[in-house]
């Protein structure tokens, strides 16, 4: 009874009760101060555990750790292979930055009598998020799920102080969340009456080799459950407003890890429960999934472009980097989802650091309206740089991760004779060139208009957690070592080449 | 006559499908938050039902152990649980993809207790020894149409000879997996409900209206200067 043999549940545990801890914790002295730091202290600890999983999986194999020390099938299994250890520390490490980031501008965007129960709904978020990606149980995987949405529809309210709209915004959210969340049951139910069993590699032996309407009908549910909390292209439209209306903190926390959590569970439940050999998968495949990730590419490029709020236009662009993750996978080859897992893992980079820059301009000069960011380059440098570096990162331009995650998704298409595909995915990326250069333009060549006092730079305690993504940005564009590797191998196992 | 058995046999899916799509109606087509949410619930509540009764297991009672159980039932006590549910036993053999559980627990009744009861399940004539485990826990063979055709709940094997059958060592058990599953959604959807309400309430201090048209209106005057109407007549 080591704790490292409790490792594989340290990253759930520890923030879980910390939460509750959180909230009892004073916001009138030292202004919320205490909580933040507690706060912040537990999203490294978690950090530090996931990257210590991460390792242990990629030197030793995958971990199977029983909850409780019930043997599944019947007991909870939390099972821990590459792919989800590179998630696990995609979700962690974006918190490990986000907490230390939050202080400053949650003080001055939501009521301050809420500071703790903001940390302790962060902390919950990051659990649940967390535990979705470490369980090796499909119905573990709604729970969790829930537990970080519900969080999720508090942590967008709280935007309410700033601008009324984030009430409407969460409660469309919670809308949509919840029917996703019951069709994801409804299929776990099927899925559970075809089997009766509920642990995903027991499913999947369990399912080999059968297919009939029943499983079918089970994975479309699952499918379109999941799509509705990943923002798939037409089931997109709880997010814009989302992300738009929260606070900036949440907004770059969720923005960076939620939807690729779900991305995650969409690979995980084709790949691990359902089983690539299904004849419907390839369905599934070439009938929805492409063809609504192509869609999603071109439509929310577009609407992005189109876009005076900056947040909205990131959120739109979210949609728009989904469709990417889910073209990889539609290519059902290994190349394919390798493209997928390391795109997954680079837009969180991205979007995380473009997300917090945004949120230093809404705390300076207090809108995320596009003419709000007018002379911005000369107003506040290192904000500005560092929107710039992201933002050329989103497009794709060498030397960055984004260029490295559209690299792979292009090799991929290619080399599954889809060349059509790669060329849609030059022109769309075109497109992002367009909206990211809109806002790169207004902040370097606009001068900042006349009657604007002036401003500092964000606060040290902004700019180092947003440096530290973008130096992430760039280094991993550099060494890819860590991320393309292991997604390759991680890849490689999901399709079952680790047999 | 069939396809009518057919569907007739299903009737919990069809009240399932019912309530789920009246729910997704409620929730696309009212304006009012307050009956937005209460469509949510009455989606939420259909898949509570669909799971409860797909734990259901003809002939099976409460699944709940007692040590002595046995020996107190047959002297004739009885506890009523199965009240309103089946009681009767018969299982169709091979075509129950949910006997997983209760295999288990009737495995290790029939090792743990050698009862005299065998008897009466010889004399009610009602009680078939189940299937063995492996025929059920794998999924029938031949596709959909076997799985949908073993109905999961048969009221008609309600039947007088009740408690008596408990007596014998193959009790029945509902499968109470899908129970517990449907406890933890139900918490769930009381938390999602919960934090809707609460939702309502701010947005009705924040906005004056709970309708979904004037909270757009509303966000409309906001952001233009007039009400969305004002400016079509003037365009």
């Amino acid at each position: 009874m080591s704790l490292a043999a409790q490792l594989p549940v340290l990253p759930i545990i520890i923030p879980l009760v910390a939460a509750p801890l959180t909230i009892l914790m004073p916001t009138d002295k030292f202004g919320g101060r205490l909580a933040y730091i507690w706060a912040t202290l537990v999203s490294w600890i978690v950090f530090a555990a996931c990257a210590a999983l991460l390792y242990s999986v990629a030197t030793f194999g995958p971990i199977s750790y029983h909850l409780g020390d019930w043997a599944p099938p019947v007991g909870i299994e939390y099972r821990i292979d590459l792919a989800n250890a590179l998630v696990l520390t995609l979700v962690s490490g974006i918190g490990a930055m986000v907490f230390p980031y939050s202080y400053v501008s949650i003080r001055s965007e939501i009521n301050l009598r809420q500071i703790s129960l903001f940390y302790a709904a962060l902390l919950i978020s990051m659990t649940g998020l967390l535990g979705v990606t470490i369980t090796g149980d499909a119905f573990n995987v709604f729970v969790f799920l829930e537990i970080s949405s519900l969080s999720s529809y508090a942590l967008v309210a709280m935007g309410a102080k700033k601008d009324r709209r984030a009430l409407t915004a969460a409660f469309n959210y919670l809308v949509m969340g919840t029917i996703g969340a019951t069709f994801f049951v409804i299929g776990l139910g099927l899925l559970y009456q075809a089997t009766g069993t509920l642990n995903m590699a027991d499913l999947k032996i369990q399912l080999a080799g059968e297919s009939n309407r029943m499983i079918e009908a089970g994975f479309a549910f699952v499918l379109v459950g999941i799509g509705l909390k990943a923002a798939m292209f037409p089931m997109h439209l709880w997010m814009p407003n989302a992300y738009a209306y929260a606070p900036s903190a949440v907004s770059a926390f969720i923005a960076a890890t939620s939807t690729k959590v779900a991305v995650y569970v969409i690979i995980r439940f084709i790949y691990s429960v359902i089983g690539p050999d299904f004849p419907f998968i390839e369905a599934a495949f070439n009938y929805l999934l492409m063809p609504l990730a192509i869609a999603g590419m071109f439509f929310a490029s577009i609407v992005a472009i189109f876009q005076d709020d900056v947040k909205r236009m990131l959120a739109y662009s979210s949609v728009g980097q989904i469709g990417y993750m889910l073209l990889g996978v539609s290519f059902a080859t290994e190349q394919g989802l390798t493209a997928s897992l390391v795109h997954l893992f680079n837009h969180g980079l991205i979007k995380g650091a473009l997300f917090m820059a945004a949120g230093c301009v809404m705390l300076r000069v207090g809108s995320h309206s596009i003419s709000a960011y007018a002379g911005l380059a000369r107003r506040m440098p290192a904000t500005a740089a560092a929107f710039i570096i992201a933002g050329l990162s989103l497009i794709g331009v060498p030397l960055t991760v984004g260029f490295i995650s559209k690299w792979q998704l292009l090799s991929a298409a290619f080399d599954s004779g889809r060349a059509w595909a790669g060329f849609l995915v030059v022109a769309s990326s075109l497109l992002s060139v367009i909206y990211v250069g809109r806002v790169i333009e207004v902040m370097i060549l606009r001068p900042a208009p006349a009657g604007a006092s002036a401003v500092k730079e964000a606060p040290l305690s902004m700019i180092i957690p947003m440096a530290l993504l973008v130096a992430a940005n760039i280094y991993f564009g550099l060494h890819t070592e860590l991320t393309v590797d292991l997604a390759e191998r991680a890849a490689h196992a999901l399709m079952g080449g680790g047999r | 006559m069939d396809y009518l058995d057919f569907a007739v046999e299903r009737y919990n899916y069809w009240i399932f499908i019912t309530l789920m799509m009246m729910g997704l109606y409620i929730v696309i087509a009212r304006g009012n938050l307050i009956k937005k949410l209460i469509g949510l619930n009455v989606f939420q509540t259909s898949v509570f039902i669909y799971y409860i009764s797909i734990g259901k297991i003809a002939g099976g009672t409460a699944p709940i152990y007692v040590a002595g159980d046995m020996e107190r039932r047959a002297g004739g006590g009885g506890h009523g649980a199965g009240e309103g549910g089946a009681h009767a036993a018969d299982i169709l053999p091979g075509k129950d993809p949910l006997g997983q559980g209760l295999l288990h627990a009737d495995e290790t009744l029939r090792d743990g207790f050698d009862l005299a009861g065998n008897d009466l399940a010889t004399l009610t004539g009602k009680v078939q020894p189940p299937p063995p485990a492996e025929a059920i826990h794998s999924i029938p063979q031949g596709g959909a149409n076997d799985i949908f055709a073993a109905p999961p709940v048969t009221i008609e094997t309600h039947a007088a000879t009740g408690d008596a059958v408990h007596a014998v060592s193959d009790v029945i058990y509902s499968n109470p997996l899908p129970h517990v599953l449907i406890l933890t959604a139900i918490v769930v959807g009381i938390a999602t409900t919960a934090v809707g309400l609460a939702l309502v309430v701010r947005i009705r201090e924040a906005y004056g209206a709970i309708e979904e048209d004037e909270l757009e209106a509303a966000d409309h005057i906001a952001e233009f200067g007039a009400p969305p109407e004002a400016q079509e007549a003037a365009a």
